[in-house]
């Protein structure tokens, strides 16, 4: 016990300081991916209701194939195909190479990947406002924008809410993954500090109740979240 | 494949690598699925009509497994506790290349992931079965275990197919970790691939085909179960 408690002290040589800041890189991934997926998922609903067969085509088979793939093939895909992307870009107008920042690259792989699931979830909630309080919106003069920013969003919320609860959970964990394309946050940094000091299950029991209290602090603030956007609506059960 | 785009002459080669390793994602998925549900149904069943620690028990089992990623709990669990076994002078014995294998943990780890999402999921299901059901099985004199056999389950089972049959591919997507513990299942194989042939996009593309590959098939089969299931029109 008492050795657990040296390794995990704050300061070197114990690995605790090390464990939060790889706790910090994945939750700014995390959020940074959650916020990417949100965008690409309110885009993409839209682009499934409202959009031409053409767009619509293009995102089912966008949120099909996502869905279809496992997350460490797709990490893997999306890193190597999305920094070559860029560079050939810049090269083809006349920019030097870049090399991609490492959170950036995170936030992007995990991002692209939330947005299918984003979608999905979305559009779910966007079909589930009665059509009559659209109507009503409509009739009452208001132009689509202020339709849907008064009505259809604040309407679909509660809908949506435990999925997007779900989704950022899932982002959270999903994080994880990146310690194989040699990102550095709380998994690959436990990674290395087990391969420093060999006390594997301390370290890896350490990492685990830190996401722990990750989801377990979320499930809290979601729960706030979803009671005030519940205001006014039915209680079920 | 000169019709096609990039360099595919390696696939002749490893093509029986990638049999094997096909073979293993399959073995893997069956077990994790059929240990993680025989898991799961208790789990889910005390958490309703359960003593009271019992319950919490199980919710606490649940919320730990569903709150942290599952590639932390595959790592703590082979080289975690891996790691205890030298200590304890076994890997002079003859059980240590046994020990040593991954593929046990990564079916441990893949069985408790599924017991713990799937238990959740079993909770809600054995909750949702009407009252009434359950009073007219009592009534007709059948035992507890016969009630459980014969209406409680099948009843749970039937209304939450289609939440199960997610999970199963959220499972087979998962497999892939296994090679992180020297498990070469269809996905290691293909960063064996990698590694050799110095190619980056061609073997992660055969994977990526491969696993919608197993994805269609598997969700039609359960699509095929979940229609056999007889449903009451209203």
């Amino acid at each position: 016990m008492e050795h657990a408690l040296e390794i995990l002290s704050y300061n070197p040589p114990g690995w605790g300081g090390a464990l939060l800041r790889g706790l910090a890189s994945t939750l700014q991934i995390a959020l940074g991916a959650y916020l990417l997926g949100l965008i690409i998922g309110f885009a993409g609903a839209f682009g499934k209701i409202y959009g031409g067969p053409i767009l619509r085509g293009s995102l089912k088979v966008y949120t099909t194939i996502i869905r279809a793939i496992p997350e460490l093939v797709l990490i893997l895909l999306l890193f190597y195909a999305g920094g070559d992307l860029l560079n050939y870009i810049l090269e083809s107008m006349g920019f030097a190479r870049v090399e991609i920042n490492a959170v950036a690259a995170g936030i992007y792989v995990i991002g692209f990947v939330q947005g299918a699931y984003s979608i999905e979830v979305l559009r779910g909630a966007f079909l589930a406002v009665p059509a009559g309080q659209i109507e009503a919106a409509k009739a009452i003069g208001m132009s689509w924008w202020k339709c849907h920013t008064r009505v259809v969003i604040p309407a679909m919320l509660p809908f949506a809410l435990p999925g997007l609860a779900n989704l950022w959970l899932i982002a959270t964990k999903e994080t994880a993954l990146l310690a194989v394309i040699g990102l550095s946050e709380l998994a690959l940094v436990t990674k290395q500090a087990t391969g420093t000091t060999k006390s594997f299950f301390t370290l890896y029991m350490a990492a685990g109740a830190l996401y722990l209290c990750v989801t377990l602090a979320s499930n809290v603030i979601f729960g706030f979240i979803e009671r005030h956007y519940r205001r006014g609506q039915p209680v079920q059960g | 494949m000169e019709w096609f785009p990039g360099e595919w002459y390696w696939i002749p080669e490893y093509f029986p690598k990638l049999l094997d390793g096909l073979w293993l994602t399959i073995k893997l998925l069956v077990l994790s699925i059929v240990i993680g549900m025989s898991l799961a149904i208790p789990i889910g069943l005390v958490q309703v009509t359960g003593p009271r620690p019992l319950a919490w028990l199980a919710k606490g089992f649940c919320t730990v497994i569903r709150g942290t990623p599952l590639l932390i709990q595959l790592w703590l669990i082979y080289y975690g506790i891996g790691s205890f076994f030298p200590q304890w002078g076994l890997n002079e014995t003859f059980l240590w290349p046994y020990l040593r294998a991954g593929f046990p943990y990564a079916v441990f780890a893949f069985s408790i992931s599924v017991a713990g999402y799937v238990g959740e999921v079993m909770r809600g299901a054995f909750r949702g079965v009407p009252k009434g059901e359950l009073e007219a099985a009592r009534s007709i004199g059948m035992s507890p275990f016969q009630i459980l056999r014969r209406v409680w389950l099948p009843r749970a089972l039937q209304n939450v197919f289609p939440t199960l049959t997610g999970e199963f591919i959220l499972t087979l997507k998962a497999t892939p970790l296994a090679s992180t513990i020297t498990v070469f299942e269809v996905y290691g194989i293909g960063s064996q691939i990698r590694q050799e042939t110095y190619l980056i996009y061609e073997p992660l593309l055969l994977i990526a085909l491969i696993y919608l590959c197993l994805a269609g098939p598997l969700i039609m089969m359960f699509n095929y179960l979940e229609n056999k299931i007889p449903k009451r029109v209203s």
